[in-house]
């Protein structure tokens, strides 16, 4: 009877130790060995009508994985997963499984769904690190020319796409390194670089030109790449990418950090390894993040990291609400990050030279549904209670930048200045230009910027092939 | 990688950089500004543009040694290479017809302001340019400024040429002279700027200032250049970097630019250690 049980049961993730890990930058998870993949995806019960897939933004044919998996067929699996995903070791790190494809698992229905997201990192991982990865054979070139404005998940899809389907793709990137929040706003603890940038040597290897420091918008326009340098079409992938603050009283006192600033210094920038690296990073010791989406907690777990005594989650909603992946938030438990439920921050309070020192914070109680269908926090009067804190970060979510629309006419932008797109095309209301990614769905997951990415390229192949 | 075609020490301590970056060249507009990273461990940091030539192809940049960044940018050698540069950043000057304009430099903003006035000028404005130094050794590109300019004028803190003084001194007698000023212009460190403002406040004349903050990517994703002007909290790199100096927040630019004051000093010595132990081997 024991045995059996171990047999059908959900392989756990080996991951390393939390009071370990919660002092260093290495990735947690250590990721599957051969032998428990194979003892996971053997799990698998190999529906008629897989619900997995329905549940997966850009439908991986998730079955055929893992019965390629269970076959040992590690590099085969990693291919079938890429026909429909081009990031695999990405996705496998950062999607919401637990809302998509595992929330769709028979399986799941009577004990815990197949670990697919586990399995889509270990085929992926296996394949890189044992150098089976193949260049896809390219289509013959077409002689077009597509302008991809940004390199983040989506971007990088549709260079990948449409390099393979033989036009010729440059990547814009404004920053100096690619992979967009890939790279600036996943930690490492969550997403290594070197896999970022495996991912990149791959499209630069299949003919992908990658041109940093380049602010569209700026160092050209939409309209010139179009017009004057040659390009045949261009989608624009560039983000939200503009940050949220808090209307509360001392925002702008030093030590206050919007969680773009705070992930950008520490992950871009390396300010994490200081002074080897030269950007500086304030490293708190008693740390406030406000907010409880997946970047607040890749924020409260970076500062954990940088040797906080306490880091706070301090979130006006109540544990039910809170947006980030279930893991982040039972790794950021584990990691001794503390929640601050039902609690609003109403003011900062400084020293006299400005920096911050301590917080105001307000209880909260869950009222009627909001028109985000999430019950409204209502203050409860007269609890206000203080918190010393000397670093706070925001992570209360982001806008739309105007750097690049603005300087788009014919481009339509919603009332708060996300680019209109036609969902299942990507199209948007400027002729041969297209959008996807949070700069047209505003803040949401890296697999849905991807999904986005493989509809436009997609349909952007559709015109270079026969016309808008 | 970016070619630096000319690295040179003009005057103690304040370098002129010129780079090959013919998009930049091409899009640059005065008040705006670039974002450097002079290797590939660096920071981020802004600079204002103070020249730029699509022929060459080329932009230029007045710097001062002041930290590890651009200690490093400092010993690059004409002909060397910088690792990153974006831009062209920035809301750029609205250059107009104004009637007599103030163009107003310290330091590093001799350099930046230079574009401005030689705009204004264009436009059809008497343009007056004032710059300062603490001493008439560390005065540099009066030549330029002075052809773009219908008068100019030095201030020096020791009196080694010109007025003794500042910028803010000189404007005052300008004032006192009968000059109708219609609008000022000032760049140069924080407190140059914000004495500036103070002067021009007193006579009611409507006064631009390029603020400096710190800053990390300069497109607004980051909101690290905050800064409050006229009760509003503005994103220096996209809102400006240019705001009505009278309704500038100055204390808390100054709080925000010195929160990595220890930082950076730390950097600044370490490099200069190894740099020392490189130089023996």
């Amino acid at each position: 009877m024991e045995k059996k049980k171990e047999k059908n049961s959900r392989q756990p993730m080996p991951e390393q130790l939390p009071e370990l890990r919660a002092r260093n930058f290495d990735e947690v998870p250590y990721g599957y060995s051969p032998e428990t993949a194979v003892k996971e995806a053997k799990r698998c019960l190999k529906c008629k009508k897989p619900g997995c897939i329905t549940g997966c933004p850009v439908q991986v044919k998730i079955p055929e994985f893992l019965s390629l998996i269970a076959k040992g067929d590690f590099a085969a699996a990693a291919r079938k997963v890429k026909e429909t995903n081009a990031l695999p070791a990405v996705s496998g790190r950062v999607c919401p499984q637990e809302l998509q494809c595992e929330s769709k698992c028979i399986v799941g229905k009577k004990g815990e769904p197949i670990a697919i997201g586990n399995l889509e990192r270990f085929c992926a991982d296996y394949e890189r690190e044992n150098n089976l990865v193949e260049l896809p054979e390219k289509s013959a070139s077409t002689g077009k020319k597509v302008a991809v404005i940004g390199s983040g998940p989506a971007g990088l899809t549709v260079a990948g796409d449409l390099i393979g389907l033989g036009h010729a793709v440059t990547i814009f990137e404004a920053l100096h390194k690619t992979g967009g929040v890939l790279f600036y706003g996943i930690p490492e603890f969550r997403l290594p670089k070197a896999i970022v940038e495996a991912e990149v040597d791959f499209l630069e290897g299949m003919g992908v030109k990658i041109e940093v420091d380049s602010i569209i918008g700026n160092i050209r326009t939409v309209d010139e790449l179009l017009s004057k340098d040659g390009f045949d079409a261009a989608f624009i992938g560039v983000g939200a990418g503009l940050p949220s603050f808090i209307r509360i009283p001392g925002m702008n006192l030093s030590g206050v950090y919007s969680a773009n600033e705070y992930l950008t210094r520490s992950n871009l920038m390396r300010a994490y390894l200081f002074p080897e690296y030269d950007t500086p990073l304030i490293f708190g010791r008693d740390v406030a993040v406000f907010g409880a989406g997946n970047v607040a907690m890749d924020a409260a777990r970076t500062a954990m990291r940088l040797g906080a005594e306490r880091v706070r989650i301090v979130y006006r909603r109540s544990r039910e609400e809170m947006p980030a992946r279930a893991a982040e938030i039972h790794h950021a438990e584990e990691e001794r990050i503390e929640f601050f439920l039902l609690t609003a921050p109403t003011r900062l309070f400084g020293d006299e030279t400005g920096r911050l020192i301590g917080m105001e914070c307000l209880k909260m109680e869950l009222g009627e549904p909001d028109e985000s269908g999430r019950r409204r926090p209502v203050p409860i009067e007269g609890s206000e209670f203080k918190l010393d804190c000397d670093l706070a970060v925001v992570a209360v979510g982001s806008g739309a930048n105007p750097l690049l629309t603005k300087s788009t006419p014919g481009l339509d932008l919603n009332k708060w200045g996300y680019i209109v797109a036609d969902p299942e095309t990507g199209k948007t209301t400027k002729k041969a230009v297209w959008a996807g990614g949070d700069i047209v769905t505003g803040q949401a997951t890296v697999i849905s910027a991807m999904g986005a990415g493989r509809k436009a390229a997609r349909s952007i192949h559709q015109y270079l092939t026969w016309g808008w | 990688m970016y070619k630096v075609v000319r690295r040179d020490e003009i005057v103690p301590n304040i370098h002129l950089i010129e780079i090959e970056v013919p998009g930049i060249a091409e899009k640059a507009k005065p008040g705006q500004f670039v974002i450097i990273m002079p290797d590939e461990t660096g920071e981020r940091v802004p600079f204002s543009m103070s020249d730029w030539n699509i022929e060459k192809g080329t932009i230029t940049i007045f710097f001062l040694e002041v930290g590890i960044s651009t200690a490093k940018m400092a010993r690059i050698k004409s002909g060397g290479t910088i690792y990153s540069i974006a831009g062209p950043l920035g809301k750029p000057t609205s250059i107009d017809n104004y009637g007599t304009v103030v163009c107003g430099g310290g330091c590093y903003g001799i350099g930046a302001i230079y574009p401005i006035a030689r705009a204004m000028k264009e436009a059809g404005n008497k343009v007056i340019s004032i710059i300062e130094a603490r001493s008439a050794y560390l005065l540099y590109m009066e030549e330029s400024l002075k052809e773009a300019s219908d008068q100019f004028f030095v201030s020096t803190a020791d009196g080694s040429k010109g007025t003794k003084g500042r910028v803010q001194e000189v404007f005052a007698k300008l004032i006192d002279s009968g000059e109708k000023i219609d609008r000022s212009y000032f760049v140069g460190c924080t407190f140059m700027m914000m004495n500036c403002s103070d002067i021009t406040k007193q006579y009611n004349i409507k006064t631009m200032v390029a603020l400096n903050p710190i800053m990390v990517d300069g497109t607004g994703m980051c909101g690290c250049c905050r800064v409050t002007v006229g009760g509003n909290t503005k994103f220096a790199c996209v809102d400006g970097p240019e705001f009505d100096g009278h309704q500038v927040d100055w204390k808390e630019i100054f709080e925000r630019k010195s929160v990595y004051l220890k930082d950076e000093a730390m950097a600044y010595q370490t490099y200069q250690q190894t740099e020392c132990k490189v130089s023996k081997v």
